[in-house]
């Protein structure tokens, strides 16, 4: 028989299965956008699941302040050529509330505040479901994370407190306040989503490939040049010949080096790195249980 | 690993059956290891935890204990999910615990695999652990089951223990209706017939795991006979350019439909024709599982969310009262006269449980008659009452539209997994 669906149509299905379940299951759901790969290729997901209707739910975008610009740009384009609303929070808007302290020393760091500014979000649009492109290969607590995650009134995540999840069978009840995470795309790899990006021929933003920037090399991550880097003694930007495997803040995410402009030269570089794409996070090397710390206190 | 190739490759599921002590950990350390799935940092990262536990040698164990709890008491406590390819196959791993109170993340696991792996440790044989896995694996009909005898470099590699432990699975695995079962002796450890053929077994000239995870058929597991549409949403732009279209989006719970089919709309009983299939604006011939696709129809018929289509000359069972086998997921006892919500497909009732026929020793696999009180990792055969009709086929024949979850009313936790009989 010839009935036979491949990895990534198999993967498809079960991420517009997972988008369709969600929004039959939640009043209002949203997707958080980060401007990476994985958020990109959500909201094409979604577009799929839906299509010939639009999306049905905005996009949600925690701006910490620190984004390279050309995420911003994608942002706003990608956001119009789905007709889709984009809601946004500002990191900047807590910390002059009052709800969320600067990180003192030299290069402070947004990336634990996000995590207020995403719950004060949530609360104002009254999300009950938040898309989220995690997924479980990346990182060793994420391994055990739902596809509907659920999260108790103050968006905190259980571990040991999870729902069974079994078959196509999704429990998506809950009591007032309380809410979700929907991981769509939760078995997918970091090759799955770069195969799909090339099947599906998913536009990137440009710092995915090879480009020229100044760069400053701090204790081994390649820290971009921004307004948010303050250089310490002796170091100074060189122009180098990079390229970005994720996306997240430029104070603190670490591009690598690399001569891949597209993306048959991205794939054979994913395929033969010897490093998981978070290894220039410096945010998860702060402790070896960083991320489920994280996660606990309503981090995507 | 290499990129050529990488769009043909298909999607193996599996389970792993066994407690730390069995060496399941790590079996799955060494399968991501020796197939170049692990990167540097993350072997970094277990040097340093190894170390810092005093480990002799690093542990792979550790890559796939993940939470905080489990690093430090030593077991894994729920289902974690492991990813990696080969140039043939992708896989994803649901690893489990073994211990007896964790039988429901067994079955959590086992829920969508399409291969169990069984690890025995040669030097103890067949154990209650064992009997119980395997049981488990055959009632969440899992079609493929590879009994790994680990840790044959502790019995000298010996042929005779081997042969002794495949002789008496054979037997008791016999009543179990398991169509495929493949023996392979192993040391997860040292890397024996894992990913490379041993050097220390002349005597097995079967396949390593590896091997046989790669090719294993398992195209013919899912149901391509019983057509089944569970509608999962309705899809209406109503905009300038789809001012008419009514597609009802799904995924295919079995069967093949194909544009022109004449089906029938459960629970209406009205019959139309397919006029046409989509995945988002691609045009498809034919659907099948597992697609996720969205149908329209030759006439306007009212249609929602949990209603099915199949095909008009195939049937499903339509009753409001089922016979399962359901495994109790929860700390809070199975009330042997209450109500809970059922999900069932994309269908949604209340139930009520009407009788408990028996409670399973899945050690002993022998049925008690005297004690109906149902407690978290039990298994036990009930009947159900739904307040509305299901369309629905026995588990064994079809997982997708044989399989319910029951959802507690008042904490809304999932608290049972039931197969219908």
């Amino acid at each position: 028989m010839s009935y036979n669906l491949n990895h990534l149509e198999q993967l498809e299905a079960e991420a517009i299965f997972i988008f369709r379940e969600a929004v039959e299951q939640f009043e209002n759901p949203v997707i958080l956008f980060s401007g990476g790969k994985d958020s990109i290729t959500l909201v094409h997901l979604a577009y799929k699941a839906f299509f010939p209707a639009k999306i049905p739910f905005p996009l949600l975008h925690i701006d910490t302040g620190h984004n390279f610009p050309e995420t911003l740009i994608f942002r706003d384009e990608l956001a119009k050529r789905y007709g889709v609303k984009l809601d946004v929070g500002y990191v900047q808007d807590s910390i002059n509330r009052g709800t969320a302290v600067e990180e003192k020393g030299l290069n402070p760091s947004r990336n634990t505040l996000q995590s207020i500014t995403l719950l004060e979000k949530l609360e104002e649009g009254k999300y009950d479901a938040a898309f989220g492109g995690g997924r479980r290969d990346e990182e060793k607590a994420r391994a055990k994370e739902r596809f509907f995650s659920h999260r108790d009134e103050f968006g905190q995540w259980d571990p040991k407190n999870q729902r069974p999840e079994l078959w196509n069978l999704f429990n998506g009840k809950k009591a007032p306040g309380e809410s979700f995470r929907v991981f769509p795309i939760s078995n997918w790899t970091e090759m799955d989503v770069w195969q799909y990006i090339k099947k599906e021929n998913i536009a990137l933003p440009s710092i995915y490939f090879a480009h020229d920037r100044n760069i400053v090399n701090r204790g081994g991550v390649l820290l971009a040049e921004s307004p948010y880097n303050t250089l310490l003694p002796g170091e100074k930007y060189e122009q180098m010949h990079i390229r970005y495997r994720t996306l997240g803040c430029m104070t603190i995410t670490g591009a690598i080096f690399s001569d891949a402009d597209n993306l048959d030269k991205v794939i054979e570089e994913v395929a033969a790195a010897r490093s998981t794409e978070r290894g220039n996070r410096a945010d998860d090397k702060r402790s070896e249980a960083a991320m489920e710390d994280r996660k606990k206190q309503g981090y995507f | 690993m290499e990129t050529k190739g990488y769009l043909d490759m298909d999607l193996l599921r599996f389970t792993t059956a066994g407690s730390v002590d069995d060496g399941k950990s790590t079996l799955i350390g060494r399968l991501m290891y020796d197939t170049k799935s692990i990167f540097e940092d993350q072997l970094e990262a277990i040097e340093r935890s190894s170390e810092k536990r005093g480990d002799e040698t690093v542990n792979l164990a550790l890559l796939t204990d993940g939470l905080k709890a489990e690093r430090e008491q030593g077991i894994t406590i729920d289902v974690a999910y492991r990813y990696f390819a080969t140039p043939k196959r992708k896989f994803i791993i649901a690893d489990t615990p073994g211990h007896i109170q964790y039988t429901r993340n067994m079955v959590t696991g086992a829920s969508t695999a399409n291969l169990a792996i069984i690890l025995i440790d040669a030097r103890n044989g067949i154990i209650e652990q064992t009997s119980r896995h395997t049981f488990i694996a055959s009632m969440l009909g899992i079609k493929h089951i590879v009994v790994c005898v680990n840790k044959m470099d502790l019995v000298d590699f010996s042929e005779e223990v081997f042969s002794a432990i495949k002789k008496k699975y054979q037997e008791f695995s016999s009543t179990l209706n398991l169509a495929d079962i493949q023996y392979i002796p192993i040391s997860a450890l040292k890397g024996d017939n894992v990913v490379d053929a041993s050097k220390n077994m002349d005597w097995y000239t079967g396949k390593t795991l590896l091997q046989t995870l790669e090719s294993v058929q398992i195209i013919s597991d899912y149901n391509f006979e019983d057509a089944r549409f569970p509608v999962q949403r309705v899809i209406r732009p109503q905009s300038a350019q789809y001012p008419d279209f009514r597609g009802f989006a799904g995924r295919v719970e079995g069967g093949v439909f194909r544009p022109g089919d004449s089906i029938t709309v459960l629970p209406s009983g009205l019959t139309t024709k397919i006029s046409k299939i989509y995945n988002a604006d691609v045009e498809l011939q034919e659907a099948y599982s597992p697609m996720s696709v969205c149908i329209t129809l030759e006439n306007n018929i009212d249609i929602s969310r949990g209603d099915m289509l199949v095909k008009s000359d195939n049937l499903p069972n339509v009753e409001q009262e089922v016979e399962l086998m359901v495994c109790w997921m929860n700390d809070k006892k199975m009330n042997p006269t209450g109500k809970y919500l059922l999900r069932h497909t994309t269908n949604e009732a209340k139930c009520v449980v009407k009788n408990i026929a028996y409670k399973m020793n899945i050690n002993t696999l022998e049925k008690i008659v005297d004690n109906f009180e149902v407690e978290k990792n039990d298994i036990v055969k009930i009947t159900l009452k739904s307040a509305k009709p299901l369309f629905f086929d026995s588990y064994k024949r079809n997982r997708g539209t044989g399989s319910v979850i029951l959802v507690d009313e008042f904490s809304n936790e999932t608290v049972g997994a039931g197969m219908i009989v």
